[in-house]
């Protein structure tokens, strides 16, 4: 705080004026601060309660007594969690999917969104119009589902990976950037006798580092976080990802996935090992999450320029 | 003979009066044949892509004819017979759809209503902060929820509403009873719109706060000299200002009115909340997924996707007569 302070009187004189002083508007400054404090507080409430709550014991989650600070303090439900193969099997599928998922949607929306910055393309128009208009209307679930059956993708890891490959909005942010590219350099690599791909390769792909890491990082977080595909296209316990394994937990459904096993294992499952599952779930995305957060913004106001 | 009258063919292209200076006029007859034999790099490039849009996106719109023609498992993916407006007529006649279609109206509306204006509210308040380190830290801690899966999101609302959790830790402080709030049907909306506030709020203001810093200073030093003081200011200088931003938004938001929260809703509902939470969309999943009457499903989700696309259309055409903004 005291910090901000110095930095505020920092501020160049020429942007204080007599009303900025006014009594008025010191004190809305005042429970401005205090206004956007709790709205931090609140955000963070929830996610400091659940990581509390994992390093608490039981008992005291059940009678409401873990709010910011953990109580009964232990490790057990981690190393609990952690001995689970059923856990580790679907965070382990959550990763495969992910990489395999952010991969294929990579190339296939950077090689359109090159195709699509190319001003000279005749019918150039049309295919951006098959993209869009997709942003706008959709088959819905049901012939969606019926697809994915007909394409025989069910309970196999591509119903997961292919039908969401290409978000429009990437697509479109991608785009934007190639038709900032400079032409000239295009065409000089052209008459030195590079082929279109060769271009792409050598010459686009190595100057467009900044945007491949931030359609990386969208295409990550979505695929990690993502659970329905792979709720509806999977029955096979053995290939859910970690965020289904986490929704059966959370809905109260046994996770059986030693076959049998615990069938019979119809108690409510805990309240610190759902802590548990939950933390290490997110626990990837608020490690990178500082790092990464800017180039989300940066990439989504790079998206609404278009517009 | 031939090569007679080929002659002049190959050479009138160039020729039949036009103007050659005009640099548009040859790009704009440059025919198919020619610009695939100068671009078929760039087209095998694009093959990839539309086979992915045609299979995984038009497919599927074409699907929905199984609204009107009756499907069976294990058939064909476009159903087998025609039963014409069947399936519709069906639907129209179901209280269960109507009552669906009322909660996703006053669901849509609620979350609208509440979801819409507050990111402008915090993009305002960020925007009066001086201290850069304050406004970041504010920022990052508001934009993190957005990042988080909705099952995760799901699983904190579930521990927050329950009977031990916070919620009802606070009731139980001011001398009340603990509520059991997830299965109170009166009480899902407030839950569903505060979790929705809570995950998108900050993540909706990144483009007001962008918008905020194109306004021009010297709006502001105009207002200041005409006695306008801070509250005024804001009100004719910054608001109109971030308009275009605000009807984009809107517009925006208003296409996606029908289709509220589909996967929040399934992860939070119960049949004991059903009176208010089932939406068009999860009764749509349990009608053609969960009871297997596909063609069923499928009429009621082309009504709801067509609707979405009326409203996006029409909500577009309206702001651009009254406002003189629209996405295209």
């Amino acid at each position: 705080m005291t910090k901000a302070l110095k930095h505020d009187d920092k501020k160049p004189a020429a942007t204080r004026t007599p009303l900025d002083d006014s009594r008025g508007y010191r004190v809305f400054r005042v429970v401005n601060t205090v206004v956007l404090l709790c709205v931090a507080a609140v955000t963070l409430y929830p996610l400091v309660t659940i990581v509390a709550q994992s390093f608490s014991s039981e008992l005291y989650i059940r009678t409401g007594q873990v709010n910011l600070v953990p109580r009964g303090f232990n490790l057990d439900t981690y190393e609990l969690v952690a001995a689970d193969p059923a856990f580790w099997n679907s965070y382990l599928n959550t990763v495969v999917y992910t990489v395999t998922a952010t991969a294929i949607s990579i190339v296939l929306t950077t090689i359109y969104a090159y195709v699509l910055s190319k001003h000279r393309l005749k019918g150039r128009g049309l295919l951006i119009g098959v993209a869009v208009f997709t942003m706008f209307f959709n088959g819905g679930l049901i012939p969606n589902y019926v697809l994915v059956n007909g394409l025989g993708l069910t309970n196999t890891m591509w119903a997961v990976v292919l039908p969401n490959a290409i978000s429009v909005f990437n697509l479109l942010v991608m785009k934007a950037f190639f038709e900032s590219l400079p032409a000239e350099l295009e065409e000089a690599a052209a008459i030195d006798g590079l082929s279109t791909y060769g271009i792409l390769l050598r010459i686009v792909l190595p100057l467009s580092k900044a945007v491949l890491a931030t359609m990386v990082l969208f295409y990550a977080v979505a695929n990690w976080n993502s659970w329905f595909p792979a709720f509806l296209y999977l029955d096979r316990a053995d290939l859910f990802p970690v965020t289904v394994y986490l929704r059966n937990m959370i809905a109260g459904a046994t996770s059986a996935t030693s076959v049998g096993a615990v069938e019979s294992n119809a108690v409510a499952i805990s309240a610190n090992i759902k802590a548990v599952t939950m933390v290490l779930t997110v626990l990837p995305i608020v490690v990178v999450y500082p790092f990464i957060q800017r180039y989300f913004v940066s990439g989504v106001m790079l998206g609404a320029v278009k517009q | 003979m031939t090569t007679q009258t080929r002659e002049p063919a190959t050479t009138a292209p160039p020729d039949p009066g036009k103007p050659p200076g005009k640099p548009k006029a040859p790009r704009y007859r440059t025919t198919w044949r020619k610009a695939f034999k100068r671009d078929w790099q760039l087209y095998s490039l694009a093959v990839l892509p539309l086979l992915f849009f045609l299979v995984f996106r038009y497919a599927p719109m074409l699907g929905n004819v199984i609204a009107f023609r009756k499907f069976v498992p294990g058939g064909s993916i476009y159903g087998e017979t025609w039963v014409g407006l069947r399936y519709v007529k069906l639907f129209i006649k179901d209280p269960n759809f109507w009552e669906v279609f009322g909660n996703t109206m006053a669901l849509g509306a609620l979350t609208l209503v509440v979801t819409f204006p507050l990111p402008i509210v915090l993009a305002l308040l960020l925007n009066e902060v001086r201290s850069r380190y304050f406004k970041r830290f504010v920022q990052t801690v508001s934009y993190l929820p957005h990042f988080l899966s909705i099952v995760i999101v799901a699983g904190m609302v579930m521990q927050l509403v329950s009977l031990e959790g916070t919620v009802n830790q606070v009731v139980r402080a001011f001398g009340g009873d603990a509520v059991p709030f997830i299965q109170e049907p009166g009480w899902f909306r407030t839950i569903y719109v505060s979790s929705e506030v809570w995950q998108t709020v900050g993540w909706g203001t990144i483009l007001y706060l962008a918008a905020l810093t194109t306004i021009d200073a010297q709006l502001y030093e105009a207002a200041r000299i005409d006695g306008a003081n801070r509250w005024q200011q804001t009100w004719h200088v910054t608001l109109p200002g971030i308009r275009p931003t605000m009807v984009t938004l809107l517009i925006l938001n208003t296409g996606t009115f029908l289709a509220v929260g589909f996967e929040k809703v399934l992860l939070l509902y119960n049949p004991l909340t059903y009176p208010t939470a089932d939406v068009v969309s999860t009764y749509l999943y349990r009608v053609g997924l969960v009871s297997n009457n596909f063609s069923y499903a499928a009429a009621i989700g082309l009504f709801e996707s067509v609707i979405g696309l009326t409203l996006v259309l029409s909500a577009n055409a309206i702001s651009r007569r009254v406002v003189g903004t629209s996405l295209w």
